[in-house]
């Protein structure tokens, strides 16, 4: 054997776990901040209309319900949001969709499977940063829209079409490094 | 012990009675195609094994368009339209999962094919040189020893 072949026998374990190390850290890190996450699904609806459904509004919200076609009718981006009172990390998410409320973008929210009281209650200790808020008591609206746990949202360009769905709540990171490059990439 | 296992039983599927349709034969075409439908909370189990809430109301979507007359196909697009491919448990043959059904069949060949390279490299392998006189003779020796079954030379 060579010295060369010998000191790369000996090194390659070393190097392999120094990459594997770097990669583990680099997935967990992202997993801890929400910009990676394992258990996600890409959704069937990308690149497609929003489903067409029709929503009572949540009644003493101040805001007004809307249906599949105020969406498509929108001509600007729009976040779509499912989230409950019952749902811990919609309180993590909030301060992020109060953020962008607050900058002007159309936040509208579906409130799911909750109690009309409970949903209330919670934007009014929160703050309701939705422009329109629904609610969707059985869950089968979202059903149509292929969700699977609260919170979730899903981006849609001016022309009414689905462009990004996250599952999870909006952290910070997820706000800064993907949504805001994504609302002005679809503005 | 043995007889708690034994009245444990198999494990049935989380089902209330109420959620069942009353025709047993579309009750039981529900629970096949229930078994086939990933739930999207758990991951790992089918809706007719979880007890998460979304799978249930998946299994009682299942049972509302089994009533209304769809067939499995047309449940399962159903669901397919909505989910994606990986609410089927069977995932599709289509040309994003060929990785998936193609790589059995890509292992197999590729064993054969180090099986025949394995055993082309020993027919290659060159006849042994001929015996010299002294290994002539030495051979002798053995043979003879191995007739006297005693280990001595002749």
């Amino acid at each position: 054997m060579t010295p060369l072949a010998r000191r790369l026998l000996l090194t390659t374990p070393f190097v392999a776990a120094a990459v594997g190390g770097v990669g583990f850290y680099t997935a967990l890190q992202r997993q801890r901040t929400g910009v990676y996450n394992p258990r996600g699904v890409p959704s069937a609806l990308i690149g497609q209309p929003p489903p067409d459904f029709v929503l009572p509004e949540l009644p003493e919200s101040g805001v007004a319900s809307f249906g599949g076609a105020d969406l498509r009718a929108l001509g600007r981006p729009v976040l779509v949001n499912f989230w409950a009172s019952w749902c811990v990390p919609c309180i993590i998410e909030h301060p992020q969709l109060m953020k962008l409320s607050r900058e002007g973008v159309p936040v509208f929210g579906i409130a799911y499977k909750d109690k009309a009281p409970d949903s209330l209650q919670f934007i009014r200790r929160h703050g309701n940063p939705f422009h329109r808020l629904a609610q969707d008591v059985p869950g089968r609206v979202a059903i149509d829209w292929g969700v699977y746990g609260v919170p979730e949202s899903y981006l849609l360009d001016a022309q009414g079409v689905i462009r990004w769905r996250y599952a999870g709540p909006i952290t910070d990171e997820v706000l800064e490094q993907d949504l805001r490059i994504l609302l002005r990439r679809y503005a | 012990m043995v007889l708690v296992l034994l009245m444990a039983g198999p494990a049935l599927a989380v089902s209330n009675p109420a959620d069942m349709l009353p025709d047993p034969a579309q009750e039981a075409r529900a629970r096949a195609l229930g078994y086939e439908i990933r739930c999207m909370v758990c991951q790992n189990q089918s809706i007719e094994d979880s007890e998460v809430g979304l799978a249930r109301d998946l299994r009682l979507l299942v049972r509302e368009r089994i009533t209304a007359g769809d067939s499995d196909a047309q449940v399962k697009s159903f669901l397919h339209a909505r989910y994606g491919d990986f609410v089927l448990l069977r995932p599709p043959f289509a040309w994003n999962t060929l990785i998936l059904w193609a790589t059995p069949l890509v292992a197999l060949l590729a064993g054969f094919g180090l099986i025949l390279l394995a055993r082309r490299g020993a027919t290659a392998t060159p006849p042994p040189a001929p015996l010299s006189a002294e290994e002539q003779r030495r051979i002798a020796a053995i043979e003879a020893a191995i007739e006297n079954k005693d280990g001595t030379k002749a």
